[in-house]
């Protein structure tokens, strides 16, 4: 078998990576180019962990999106030559070189790591999404109303967070529970929250307008069935995406692990906004307790909010990974980053290659959330 | 089961054949050790990064420092552990990449250091970077000011009057990352099999051995209430300004 020369490899990468190159080009540019008129975006980009963050995260982000093209082989293919192929070796049959080399199925790992990148650029920030409705959902009113459902809500919340959550997922995926209805119960009442929070949103905000209102209720009500049919019930009408129920457990485990974090942000960020004037303001207007804790209190907490959501993308991600360790997230095969290096590592001390890639992929995304969320948080204190 | 458990009876494991309680006392007792060890490595380490980067908010080694601390928070105990393991048990050999020979007094620097060294290092960085927000805001409040302006010198100020202060928030923080160390712990005792709780959890969880199971939920979720009732009562006892009347 031939090898390429590592000097080869570094180059044959960086070419193969060339859409992500001039994509990254291109965003950088047009950022720069337009930095006065992005407002907070514009004046991150400035600071060095900021431009890092953004670099990282939208290597990886392009690097998903043209997945197709910059991988070479299939993430799945086994080409039997190949098994334990060292980095560099060349696959007779197409003449292509296994980049990274070969894992143990003698699949090709550097494909296996960018297709790795759409599972969790995809289900990474959807599952905090959906943590994030159910926080707010939650936290609005324990804030805003206080008292009984305060102390209630807090309760639930201190419940949830006293279990660790490794063994809530085991327990969720043990043969016993999996047989009941129970996990898809829970993500039935998940997936209704971004779905009342909108239709109550849009009630509260344009209860004077009946067509708007009309428009806006129609399209959450569809959009809701949708969400309703392809995730919990893996009957997507287009057919389109397919939710196993694996992948639904792990959003049921995201917002059982983040919800409660997000809520008692929530909480407290509602504390503190519901004794300023302009809250007070839509008291003495009569405004509704929805319509205030929805479009007074709500737009003026988003600045912690999102980089909240940042950090939380990339606990999403680690959380996801250490399912995927456990091999309780993705099916085996799958190529996701959590997977692939539980598959790798048991070989670890034979073969290194395989373990490395994954293992640097998931470091360095998590690392981009992590110095974007710091560099957004350094920024908006000083305005 | 729930009436044995008040009658200290835990039932009886499927997949040891043995009493629950047999298998989980000496597991707890390893995992005890294994999380004495690195909190032991990674608070000291932790707190003294955080305080030298929250002293002088903003200066070169305070940005060193900072940076350094999100890359090691980016860095969850399977991606450290396999590139630990890679580095200092498959090139160097150095260190040993299973614990498995690391039961009761059997525990050596060669094959205990990388199951300590890996959650340490992941934690350390979030408890750094407290401590800095923690030390940053003590630096900018009055007294601080009016101690240096009475002449005290830099050093002085730092060691009498900003640290008791810093470490109040800190200290909430490390009882709190009990429940998430636990995390840590079952990972790390599975990816080097370390004979521990953790590996009990998954093994009882893989096999569908019930008592264990439940035994092991609930022996967690009380760790977990009793830290945070300890670091209420320690907060309330570190800053008599909320003390309860």
């Amino acid at each position: 078998m031939d090898f390429l020369s590592p000097s080869a490899i570094f180059v044959r990468v960086l070419y193969q990576l060339l859409p992500v190159w001039v994509s990254l080009a291109i965003l950088l540019g047009l950022s720069f180019r337009f930095r006065r008129k992005l407002g907070l975006y514009g004046h991150v980009i400035r600071t060095g962990p900021g431009l890092a963050g953004v670099l990282l995260l939208g290597f990886w982000l392009f690097a998903a999106i043209f997945a197709k093209w910059i991988s070479p082989f299939d993430p799945l293919g086994q080409i039997p030559d190949m098994k334990d192929a060292l980095p560099g070796a060349i696959e007779p049959g197409s003449g292509l070189p296994y980049l990274f080399g070969g894992d143990k199925l003698a699949r090709d790992v550097f494909s296996r790591v960018i297709a790795g990148s759409r599972i969790v650029l995809v289900i990474a920030p959807l599952a905090t999404a959906l943590a994030l409705a159910v926080g707010i959902s939650l936290g609005l009113p324990a804030g805003y109303l206080g008292r009984r459902v305060d102390a209630a809500l807090s309760f639930l919340a201190n419940l949830v967070l006293a279990f660790p959550i490794i063994l809530l997922f085991y327990l969720l995926v043990s043969p016993g529970i999996l047989e009941t209805p129970i996990p898809y119960v829970l993500a039935g009442i998940f997936f209704l929250f971004p779905i009342v929070l909108l239709s109550i949103a849009f009630y509260s905000g344009y209860k004077t307008q009946p067509k708007k209102l009309a428009l806006r209720l129609g399209l959450t009500a569809l959009a809701g069935a949708w969400l309703m049919a392809t995730f919990v019930f893996d009957a997507d009408p287009f057919g389109i995406i397919r939710v196993s129920p694996s992948t639904l457990n792990i959003f049921i485990a995201v917002a059982l692990a983040s919800g409660p974090g997000i809520f008692r942000i929530v909480r407290g960020l509602t504390l503190d906004i519901k004794t300023r004037e302009y809250v007070l303001a839509a008291q003495t207007r009569g405004e509704s307790p929805w319509y205030i804790m929805l479009w007074e209190v709500l737009p003026n907490a988003r600045g912690p909010l999102i980089v909240d959501s940042c950090l939380r993308i990339g606990y999403t991600t680690i959380l996801l990974g250490a399912l995927g360790y456990f091999g309780l997230g993705m099916p085996p095969e799958s190529p996701d980053w959590g997977t692939a290096i539980k598959e790798s590592s048991k070989f670890i001390r034979l073969f290194v290659h395989p373990a490395l890639p994954p293992a640097l992929a998931m470091m360095s995304f998590v690392l981009g959330l992590n110095l974007l969320a710091d560099a957004l948080r350094e920024q908006s204190l000083r305005d | 089961m729930l009436s044995g458990v008040l009658e200290g009876d835990f039932g009886c494991s499927t997949k040891f054949k043995v009493k629950v309680w047999t298998k989980l006392g000496p597991s707890l007792l390893a995992t005890g050790l294994l999380m004495f060890w690195v909190m032991l490595t990674m608070v000291p380490v932790a707190l003294v990064v955080g305080i030298v980067s929250g002293m002088r908010e903003g200066s070169k080694l305070d940005r060193v420092l900072s940076i350094l601390s999100i890359a090691t928070t980016s860095t969850p105990e399977y991606v450290s552990g396999v590139v630990l393991t890679i580095i200092f048990a498959t090139w160097l050999h150095w260190l040993n990449g299973s614990a498995a020979s690391a039961t009761g007094d059997h525990i050596t620097f060669y094959n205990f250091t990388l199951p300590v060294l890996t959650p340490a290092i992941y934690g350390m960085g979030y408890v750094a970077r407290m401590t800095r927000a923690s030390m940053i805001e003590v630096m900018n409040a009055q007294y601080i000011r009016t101690a240096r302006l009475k002449g005290l010198s830099f050093t002085g100020v730092v060691l009498k009057h900003a640290l008791r202060n810093a470490l109040i928030a800190p200290f909430t923080v490390i009882m709190l990352l009990f429940p998430w160390l636990l995390t840590g712990v079952v990972i790390v005792e599975v990816m080097f099999r370390y004979q521990g709780f953790g590996l009990a959890l998954v093994d009882a969880a893989g096999n569908n051995d019930i008592d264990l199971l439940l035994s092991c939920s609930l022996v967690s979720v009380t760790l977990v209430l009793a830290t945070q009732l300890i670091s209420d009562i320690g907060y309330a006892y570190l800053n008599p300004r909320i003390r309860v009347q």
